[in-house]
């Protein structure tokens, strides 16, 4: 699957800005910066990476700027962004 | 014959007995220099490095500040910068509150120039340091009252006090504005620095506008007053509305404020006469628009407004809708020259705004506050100091104060801010006493204090929604999940007093 640099989502408050592109790496690498880091953290990487790999995304690098999005918004976000990157519309 | 001479014996017999000199009047010379010459100077006037070697500060002594500029004050950077410069150590820094604009102080704690920290509030990169443990004593929180009342009974005794003002003439009448028209500044009320004028070993006024003798509406004395000294700029007044204080646009906030409105309407107290506050923060600063509209419908006067007074209370004021305005801290431009200008909107000091054991402190005669809250827990409990990261990030302010004294006190806030809750299952750090919150506010609903079940009655009358404040915590649990503990080590890096002066909470260092 190829990947572009694609994007999702707002600086907001309440918002998480979700940036893919293609990684060398295997599987999904997210480099995190929450406001909510200390309590959040995790859970925020887990959502990333299980919506990621439910759209069978592997081989990215995502860069997520989370300003205290719930996961219902993370995974719209990552979503999104998974779509731009791939270019495969999963809502069609 | 009964002339002076003939009564020198028993003058000087008199002056004997009351161990006092023989008047002499050969050592009367009268100053013949045109008096409009002497209303420009006096020898109080110097630089600031004369100011403090003729102080007298010495290392460990306590120096005091005000925070009247808020985001715009230069005082405490341009003094601590000079106290390092002259090679002082171990000081106690003890100012009205400290913003984000004091992070200079993170160097001069590192080189051991501050060492103790007495305040009501941190907050930005000086806040984030201090919880992570830059301090080795812990810095100890203050509400405004108590800070008040400890400087005036001793527990908290100033050596130094530098205060800024926007006018003061050379023998140190200072004020918070200036009518000359050489004003450079303003930031109205000088209320929580006027206990430390009064009762400091020595008061400095640092001004931006030496005005001539006598500078009138004053509110420092310059009886309290040994040294004055001009610099360019004491604060930048257009950043005053900064830190806590902004008006609203957002949507959820302007909702909490019409309810809260709404609550206060409903409450029993909103009646002919009703005294109001309101506190820092978006929402709880809005309600005073929606209150206007009730006064107005209801034909409804207020006698007073306490507190941090904004343009909103101002516009009150002067449409008739609240006689008096009772000013600790002007909140803005508008209410710093509403002060300058209207004889009915008065200065307070700190002590008799919200000191608990003042007879005469103003909140004592408070009908309601609404004030905000970073956390209220299902005990009502509120936190105002400590974000759920568990970093300093806030400001007692007089929150414990208005909370206790008033007749009701109203919290507004919302459910969650983002993905942090904040009607939690216990707050972080406990800073106004859950027996002192009367209702909480929330988009999700409002909760009563057990303890207050008549305003429960009247709210569900007016057929408010009235929720359980245990599910508004479950309610704000179900939609964020579990979040991690935070990673709070063993050093404890502040110290949260109650107004009673004992100590109520403590904080401990965050470690990543």
């Amino acid at each position: 699957m190829e990947i572009k640099n694609a994007s999702a989502g707002t600086l907001e408050s309440g918002d998480i800005l979700i940036q893919i592109g293609p990684s060398d790496h295997d599987g999904v690498q997210i480099n995190l910066n929450s406001t909510v880091a200390y309590q959040f953290g995790e859970q925020i990487k887990k959502v990333i990476s299980q919506t990621l790999s439910e759209l069978g995304v592997t081989n990215v690098e995502v860069n997520a700027t989370d300003k205290g999005a719930l996961d219902c918004t993370i995974k719209a976000r990552v979503t999104a962004a998974a779509v731009r990157a791939t270019g495969h519309d999963v809502w069609a | 014959m009964n002339s002076i001479k003939n009564r020198a014996a028993l003058i000087a017999e008199a002056a004997k007995k009351m161990n006092k000199e023989v008047y002499n009047d050969s050592q009367v010379k009268k100053i013949i220099t045109p008096r409009h010459e002497l209303q420009r100077q006096s020898s109080k006037v110097v630089s600031l490095e004369e100011a403090i070697k003729k102080s007298g500060l010495k290392d460990g002594m306590t120096i005091s500040f005000h925070h009247h500029f808020r985001g715009g004050d230069k005082v405490i950077n341009m003094v601590v910068d000079k106290l390092a410069q002259m090679g002082f150590k171990n000081l106690h820094l003890a100012s009205s509150s400290l913003i984000d604009v004091h992070e200079p102080l993170i160097e001069h704690i590192r080189n051991g120039v501050i060492t103790q920290i007495s305040t009501s509030g941190l907050r930005g990169k000086l806040a984030n340091e201090i919880s992570h443990g830059l301090m080795k004593e812990p810095v100890v929180f203050r509400s405004h009252g108590s800070r008040g009342y400890a400087i005036k009974s001793g527990e908290l005794h100033i050596d130094v006090a530098f205060l800024g003002a926007s006018s003061s003439d050379p023998l140190g009448n200072a004020a918070g504005f200036s009518t000359s028209e050489n004003a450079k500044s303003i930031c109205g009320s000088l209320g929580y620095a006027l206990p430390d004028a009064k009762y400091a070993d020595h008061t400095i006024i640092l001004t931006d506008d030496l005005v001539d003798y006598p500078n009138q509406h004053n509110a420092i004395s310059e009886a309290d007053v040994e040294f004055v000294v001009v610099v360019d700029s004491v604060g930048d007044s257009s950043k005053i509305s900064s830190g806590a204080i902004r008006d609203t646009k957002n949507p959820r906030d302007i909702l909490l404020a019409k309810q809260a409105a709404k609550v206060v309407m409903n409450s029993g107290y909103f009646q002919n006469g009703f005294s109001l506050q309101t506190g820092s923060g978006g929402a709880s600063l809005a309600v005073t628009k929606y209150l206007r509209q009730g006064m107005i419908d209801k034909g409804i006067k207020a006698s007073f407004a306490l507190g941090g007074i904004t343009s909103h209370m101002v516009k009150l004021h002067q449409e008739g809708l609240i006689d008096r305005l009772i000013d600790v801290q002007s909140f803005d431009k508008v209410a710093a020259e509403s002060l300058m200008n209207d004889s009915k909107h008065k200065s307070v000091s700190a002590n008799e705004y919200a000191a608990m054991l003042e007879p005469g402190s103003a909140t004592h005669y408070l009908d309601v506050v609404i004030l905000s809250a970073l956390e209220v827990d299902v005990n009502f409990n509120v936190n105002v100091l400590v974000g759920s990261d568990g970093i300093i990030r806030g400001a007692i302010g007089g929150h414990p104060d208005t909370a206790a004294d008033s007749a009701l006190s109203v919290i507004v806030c919302p459910l969650l801010r983002g993905r942090i809750p904040c009607v939690v299952d216990e707050v972080t750090t406990l800073i106004t006493p859950g027996s002192n919150v009367d209702v909480v506010v929330t988009e999700y609903g409002i909760a009563v204090n057990p303890n207050r079940p008549e305003i429960k009655e009247r709210l569900v009358a007016a057929g408010l929604n009235i929720v359980d404040i245990k599910d508004l915590a479950a309610k704000a649990h179900s939609i964020i999940g579990n979040p991690a503990p935070l990673p709070f080590g063993d050093k404890v890096v502040g110290i949260v007093l109650n107004r009673d002066g004992s100590v109520q909470d403590v904080i401990k260092n965050i470690v990543e």
